[in-house]
């Protein structure tokens, strides 16, 4: 199994008339993504690389007689917030927003819209999620010849809050022979749809999933979340983490933002000392370079056994 | 971004909760009027976005408009902690009965809003928190229904408070929640609060911050407080190279490059992306002993102009010999694209690229392409199989063989 995405998965892209969406579409069709639909107001009856577009979710709902799993969201800041009520109202159960630079006030409520209709957010300012060999959502890996490049099946779940990252992280573990069951890009922001903490009992309680990689960064709490959700939940995943942004703890970067938009540093417990302190009291191992997490990660999964 | 203490001030004002009479100046002539407006002893404060003006001197007591205005003449000439004020703000010596505290947050965990009020005003929350946990009321909003009255008045009623000053302070922390909302702050902080003698409640000092992604949809207040576009309220002066570098990223939409070069003074030049690439990358220069000159972010596929054009600022800057190209994974961004554009900045600067670039590390979409242009001018091309931190390596390792 999975997590998030599967073989049977069905997704509509919003906004699916611009040029980062006509891209991003062929990309997960491509790859074998059931693209099943489009929205952009005003354009209804064109078509995307076969994918019909209609101006509301609400006609793609009608003409399909099912209401798809989930939806990708990619327009302008400003419209985002109603894209994303449009496709919650209407009933679709997974939302990845790939916008970036959306006020947190913007993205607060889409959450909360979110936890009443039992639907997930994932991102903004994300690339989406991948199941290899099964689905791609989002613009992560790139191409569909690129993204088999870096992503084989397996047992390694992966949660970044960089989507290049998370390429470079799978290819990285593909490299040394671990697959991944699902990776997710989670996004940038200081606040976004599903933490670390949030994503956790998805993969616990996917079978196909042995282990976790997280990529992570100065600024905000869900470092000290999943601490936290460690420490509460005996959970049987073993966790590897890498840091970045070690330098931004210099005297002469306080208050600047690096990266995303997620890294501005507010308090004492956003920097990456006190994180790595945190992440590793918790049992996870923070290690420095990428190429040291296929080691760690075998470490963790032999020690286990 | 940050707000200065005046118009921090006229926000809270423009939401319906009372200040007392003040004055923004900018001569010591001003600060005199003002003095005389307000009438009594004054405070004259030093406006600046920095911590520490008590101790610098920064905030001085007048009890007469001649007094005032020589105090204003020599705040107005004193730099604090390499910023100079942006005038002064002249306001009454109140009498205070009691100081509260109000605010308004995110809780980033809960992703909502969380009101805070304590009777314990004056000194930093955290500490009150620490010390005196029953003395802080807290609060979470809803992100779909407007903050109601009732609930800042839980918020107050938790410390204890009650009598008119509960009822007082009440539409006080819920204006001050509708503000933080409709404002787009990330902060909205009044500390203290105060309930003078005759029992009313007034705000003696705010401090506000606003999310920079709301400015375009803030422009109606900004343009109001006279805050111009071009204000980034960065926490220090952009330099030469950052602002070429934003100009180049504003002159093509296509692709998205930033430059900073704040804290950071080494030879080794850094042309590098993304967003948790060149985090990634920065951290693996340093840890291997190198010194970069510069921290950059390629993404969104950039233009051949715009990646030329960044490498070339880079390659400008003093004491940079040489630099290294390198990327975490792109699928979006072309390997070619960036490969053709820094290729292009060192023949234009006269530099041979195979001497210049110390390593190229881009692995990803048209990596073929790219590998191929970078052999024409000899220079090498790493790919995925080599790791961040080596190629961070190789490009240490060359710098370091530049005769000093």
């Amino acid at each position: 199994m999975s997590v998030l995405l599967s073989q049977d998965f069905t997704f509509i892209v919003q906004g699916i008339t611009g040029r980062e969406a006509v891209n991003l579409t062929r990309e997960c069709l491509d790859y074998g993504s059931k693209v099943v639909g489009g929205v952009t107001p005003g354009r209804k009856g064109r078509e995307v690389h076969g994918v019909p577009v209609f101006d509301t979710v609400e006609q793609v709902v009608d003409s399909l007689g099912y209401v798809p799993d989930g939806s990708v969201v990619t327009v302008p800041p400003a419209f985002t917030k109603d894209a994303v009520f449009e496709a919650i109202v209407r009933g679709i159960k997974l939302v990845v927003i790939v916008t970036e630079r959306i006020p947190r006030r913007d993205v607060a409520e889409m959450v909360e819209l979110a936890d009443r209709n039992d639907a997930r957010i994932i991102g903004p300012n994300c690339l989406g999620v991948i199941v290899p060999e099964v689905c791609k959502m989002g613009g992560i890996g790139g191409p569909a010849k690129d993204a088999a490049k870096a992503y084989t099946p397996g047992s390694i779940g992966v949660m970044s809050r960089s989507g290049g990252m998370t390429t470079e992280i799978s290819s990285t573990l593909t490299a040394a022979g671990l697959g991944q069951s699902t990776a997710v890009s989670i996004g940038g922001d200081a606040i976004i749809g599903s933490t670390y903490a949030e994503l956790m009992p998805l993969f616990e309680a996917d079978e196909q999933t042995e282990g976790i990689v997280i990529y992570t960064e100065p600024g905000g709490r869900m470092e000290a979340q999943l601490s936290e959700w460690v420490a509460e939940n005996d959970s049987r995943l073993p966790i590897v983490a890498f840091m970045a942004g070690r330098f931004m703890d210099d005297e002469e970067m306080k208050g600047m933002t690096f990266g995303h938009a997620g890294t501005i540093v507010e308090g004492k417990e956003d920097t990456a000392t006190e994180k790595i302190a945190r992440l590793e009291a918790a049992g996870i191992p923070v290690v420095e370079r990428i190429d040291e997490i296929p080691d760690a990660v075998k470490d963790k999964l032999g020690a286990r056994v | 971004m940050r707000f200065y203490e005046y118009e921090s001030r006229r926000i809270v004002e423009r939401a319906g909760i009372p200040v007392t009479k003040y004055g923004f100046c900018t001569t010591a002539d001003e600060a005199r009027k003002a003095t005389e407006e307000i009438g009594g002893s004054v405070v004259i404060k030093s406006q600046v976005l920095t911590g520490g003006r008590m101790k610098a001197g920064g905030v001085k007591f007048a009890d007469t408009p001649d007094e005032a205005a020589e105090h204003a003449a020599a705040i107005l000439e004193l730099e604090i902690n390499g910023h100079m004020p942006k005038g002064v703000l002249v306001d009454p010596k109140a009498e205070v009965a009691q100081e509260y505290y109000a605010g308004v947050v995110w809780d980033g965990t809960r992703k909502r809003p969380l009101m805070l009020f304590s009777d314990m005003g004056g000194i930093d929350i955290e500490e009150v928190a620490d010390k005196h946990p029953d003395h802080v009321g807290r609060g979470h909003l809803s992100n779909l229904v407007d903050p109601s009255d009732f609930q800042a008045k839980e918020v107050i009623a938790h410390t204890g408070v009650t009598g008119s000053a509960l009822t007082r302070a009440t539409p006080i922390l819920a204006r001050l929640a509708r503000l933080m909302r409709d404002y787009d702050m990330t902060l909205a902080e009044i500390n203290p609060l105060a309930r003078l003698e005759d029992g009313r409640f007034v705000a003696l000092d705010a401090h506000m911050e606003m999310e920079n992604e709301a400015r375009p949809r803030q422009k109606p207040l900004l343009d109001d407080l006279g805050i111009e576009p071009t204000d980034t309220r960065e926490p220090y002066e952009p330099s030469e190279f950052e602002r070429n570098v934003k100009a180049i990223d504003s002159a093509d939409h296509r692709g998205v490059i930033q430059g900073k070069d704040h804290g950071f003074a080494g030879n080794l030049g850094l042309v590098i992306g993304a967003g948790g690439g060149s985090l990634t990358l920065t951290d693996a220069v340093r840890s291997q002993g190198g010194k970069p000159a510069n921290y950059t972010e390629i993404g969104g596929n950039p233009s051949v102009a715009k990646a030329c054009g960044l490498a070339k600022q880079v390659l400008k800057k003093d004491g940079v010999e040489k630099i290294a190209v390198m990327m975490s994974i792109v699928s979006n961004t072309r390997v070619d694209i960036v490969a053709r554009g820094v290729i292009k900045a060192c023949l234009e600067l006269g530099k041979d690229p195979a001497e210049t670039i110390a390593v190229f590390r881009i692995p990803g979409a048209w990596e073929e392409e790219g590998e191929k242009i970078l052999k024409r001018y000899g220079v090498e091309y790493c790919d995925r199989s080599v790791s961040m931190w080596e190629a961070a390596a190789r490009a240490v390792s060359k710098i370091q063989e530049v005769p000093a």
